[in-house]
């Protein structure tokens, strides 16, 4: 059978040029960048040159990168490093409640510590509101954390925006962002934006599982949160994933060529997509319209057939998409960002996730939209009573 | 302390007159099964109404002993020292010794059990019982005689060898499995079925396994929730033969055709039907579930009758009187409970209706059954083709025939 992998936001499948370079890695150039002698000088080239594609995309200098084992350690890092370093001038922090738990779950750990959070509400398409933000910063707020695209509707959110009212409000506020989704589905530009930290994954890339990147904007203070050999200037102590960030490099600078040129074949296939489904009845599509979403998430409630039967159906067609977010699978769970968009209640758990990226192809997406017209009325007619 | 050998003690298998040696033997097996995976060389034997362990190499105690006390049949297990048959004054110092490398320094009660079962000695248990106590009061100087209760028994077995031993772990008691025959058990994800088939297993009975699933209603992550189960048991029962069966055509085929608060009640009815025909095709004796009277609206007085109602083969419920608690507290001791809970819809839980019937009546099940006469036959022909099996034991899976496959033993 024919295999339609639509769960890139969960993860990608790497880039076969990728592999290749790690498998050079691996196999010859396996040097530990901190030895002193030709080996070790071989690996750091690796690095470096990642650390300098990586900083050209974001436009920012090399040496405010750090590279992380995943989205979610740049995560901790940022926000629990964050808020210990700036301890001294607050004890506040703002987010909203639709973040990914790596962010949420952060915060909640503080929470536990006597600070104190609070979380904004998004509208029905799942934006945040600025002059919420706005309003929701005090003087004694340290730290801000927004995600650039929510990872379950696609939501974009006006980062520039609200890092301009945040530096209006309270200037020393630390702005930091989780673009683990957004990253290589849209151009990111953290110094411009006022953005004091910036948290992106690999694996979302074509890269590995296991490599991630943390932007840090200078002047910023972050608290360590590994000890050990001091690598990384000693934000992140622990020899370098130098395969996996060699990969991450590699992958991002694939991404960008020609970037324009294909976000706009994804936008295509999003939109095309859409009309294919369009004439099943009762079908709910979350998030923005149009370019206000981002290209690569599709939201989709299916009134009347539960989630997980249906991605386990679809997955009888070879299509794999996912319920909910895939980070939380495992765990009946209703879904924040689904609660906050006040999608009603019974709907829920009727709510899968296409997710595209730079490798699907038009074909795939042809598959998904068959089996959905074939798949959602014969499960129409077995629910539950 | 060094223990060179493990006494083997076993209750129940004592009694059982002319038949005792087949209940031997097969502990004996059991045994040395369960001793396969352990590092180190082991002679399991027995001799006058003894099982030893004698260990011939190196080996790890505590990984030894896990592995004994899983062996149904057994009911204690004592680590014993060693010595040849010598003279009471040096028998005094061995016995003296044990005790100080036992009880280094601790307070409390003992008092000597010795038996001369090789009458060729020339010291009476009675006067080695005297000899010893005295040998270890002088030795150490914490311990005290207490002939009525002590805290230590110290256990001295004079044979072709000379044994002592002051410790018995307990086993799980029990019969070993295998003597009693094979039977069928219907494994669902939950709580309750795992500990019905260690129940089952433990009085000697050897486990096959059903399993029904529906996907995609249920989902692959079920189905290896399941074989965990079924390897958790199997570190008991050795390796079970586990039968998945594709049941969701016919779950639908009900749900169109049926009443649906009477859905649960006729699919459990076409689940022991199925069960009985792959309980028949692989000679087991008997279907073992995990109902337990009024549980759910499927487990009533009356829902179990009309269950049973399509079934020849006896249907073992050993929870049939056990408060959820009950069923609870066992699933923790033998390690099923944590995968248990574990939050993936099992096929009976799927359509459930919001209230199905507690008191259904057989003649009215069997009139609405009627509905399904069309295809149910060479559906149930089709579920049991798509029978997947696997052999399941503590540490391997092993699928010997694939879903439309030919069996590869």
């Amino acid at each position: 059978m024919r295999e339609a992998y639509l769960d890139n936001s969960a993860t990608t499948r790497c880039f076969p040029e990728v592999v290749e370079l790690m498998n050079k890695i691996y196999l010859e150039e396996y040097g530990n960048p901190s030895s002193m002698h030709h080996k070790g000088v071989e690996a750091e080239k690796h690095i470096t040159e990642a650390k300098k594609t990586l900083a050209q995309i974001l436009k920012v200098k090399e040496k405010n990168l750090i590279f992380t084992s995943c989205g979610t350690e740049s995560d901790n890092i940022a926000i629990i490093g964050g808020a210990l370093a700036n301890m001294r001038r607050g004890r506040h922090l703002v987010t909203s409640m639709i973040e990914h738990p790596a962010v949420t779950e952060s915060m909640k750990y503080l929470e536990s510590q006597g600070f104190e959070v609070t979380y904004l509400p998004v509208d029905e398409n799942g934006i945040v509101s600025p002059d919420l933000v706005e309003g929701a910063v005090r003087d004694d707020t340290i730290l801000v954390s927004i995600m650039h695209t929510n990872n379950e509707i696609g939501a974009v959110e006006p980062i520039r925006e609200i890092g301009k009212r945040i530096n209006a409000k309270n200037p020393s506020a630390v702005f930091h962002v989780d673009a683990v989704q957004g990253f290589g589905k849209a151009q990111i530009y953290p110094k411009k934006w006022g953005v004091d930290m910036l948290s992106v994954s690999g694996h979302k890339i074509h890269a590995p599982k296991g490599v991630g990147l943390l932007y840090i904007a200078d002047g910023i203070k972050v608290k360590n949160l590994i000890y050990g050999g001091g690598q990384q200037g000693g934000m992140r102590s622990g020899t370098e994933n130098v395969a996996g960030i060699a990969a991450m490099g590699l992958a991002a600078k694939m991404l960008y060529q020609d970037f324009d040129a294909s976000i706009d074949r994804l936008y295509g296939l999003r939109e095309k997509f859409l009309d294919e489904i369009d004439d099943i009845p009762d079908l709910r599509v979350n998030g923005p319209a149009g370019r206000k979403c981002a290209p690569h998430i599709i939201s989709l409630t299916v009134p009347g057939v539960r989630a997980e039967v249906l991605l386990h159906a679809l997955e009888e067609k070879g299509v794999y998409v996912s319920s909910g977010s895939a980070c939380a699978t495992n765990r009946p769970h209703t879904s924040a960002t689904l609660e906050a968009i006040r999608l009603p209640r019974a709907y829920l758990d009727n709510t899968i996730r296409i997710s595209l990226s730079e490798m699907t192809a038009e074909e795939d997406m042809q598959q998904a939209a068959a089996a959905l017209h074939e798949l959602i009325p014969f499960l129409r007619k077995y629910t539950r009573q | 302390m060094k223990y060179q050998s493990f006494l083997i003690k076993y209750a129940e298998i004592g009694i059982k007159g002319k038949n005792r040696h087949i209940f031997e033997e097969a502990l004996v097996r059991q045994i040395k099964h369960a001793l396969k995976p352990c590092e180190g060389n082991f002679a399991v034997h027995r001799t006058y109404g003894r099982v030893f362990v004698e260990c011939q190499s190196e080996y790890d105690y505590s990984e030894v002993t896990e592995a004994l006390s899983r062996v149904f049949g057994i009911s204690g297990i004592c680590p014993i020292v060693e010595t040849p048959v010598v003279p009471i004054e040096e028998l005094r110092k061995a016995a003296a010794d044990f005790m100080k490398e036992e009880y280094p320094d601790q307070k409390a009660t003992f008092k000597v059990h010795a038996r001369r079962l090789n009458k060729e000695y020339p010291v009476d248990s009675m006067s080695v019982n005297e000899e010893l106590g005295e040998a270890v009061l002088m030795a150490c100087p914490n311990l005290t005689v207490d002939v009525h209760k002590p805290e230590i028994m110290l256990h001295v077995e004079i044979r072709e060898k000379i044994y002592i031993y002051s410790t018995i772990i307990p086993g799980p008691g029990g019969l070993p499995v295998g003597v009693g025959g094979k039977a069928m058990l219907l494994l669902s994800g939950g709580i309750d079925s795992p500990v019905a088939g260690y129940m089952i297993a433990k009085r000697g009975v050897k486990l096959d396994a059903v399993y029904f699933n529906a996907p995609p209603y249920t989902s692959e992550r079920a189905l290896q929730k399941v074989v965990d189960l079924a390897s958790q048991v199997a570190a008991y029962t050795g390796p079970i033969w586990l039968h998945n069966i594709n049941f969701t055509e016919i779950q639908l085929y009900i749900y169109e055709k049926c009443p649906h608060d009477e859905l649960t009640i006729i699919m459990r009815r076409f689940m022991m039907r199925i069960a009985e025909k792959l309980a028949r095709q692989s000679e087991c004796l008997g279907l073992i579930t995990g109902e337990s009277i009024g549980q759910v609206a499927s487990q009533t007085l009356t829902a179990l009758g009309v269950t049973n109602e399509v079934c020849t083969l006896p249907v073992f419920r050993p929870l049939i009187g056990f408060d959820k608690e009950e069923i609870v507290k066992v699933s923790k001791k033998i390690g099923t409970f944590e995968t248990s809970i574990l939050p993936y819809e099992d096929c009976c839980t799927i359509f459930v209706a919001k209230h199905p019937v507690t008191k259904p009546r057989l003649d009215i099940i069997k009139r609405h059954e009627k509905n399904l006469d069309e295809k149910i036959d060479e559906m149930v022909e089709r579920a049991i083709a798509t029978d997947e099996i696997m052999i399941v034991s503590k540490d391997e899976t092993r699928i010997v025939k694939e879903r439309d496959g030919e069996l590869q033993v």
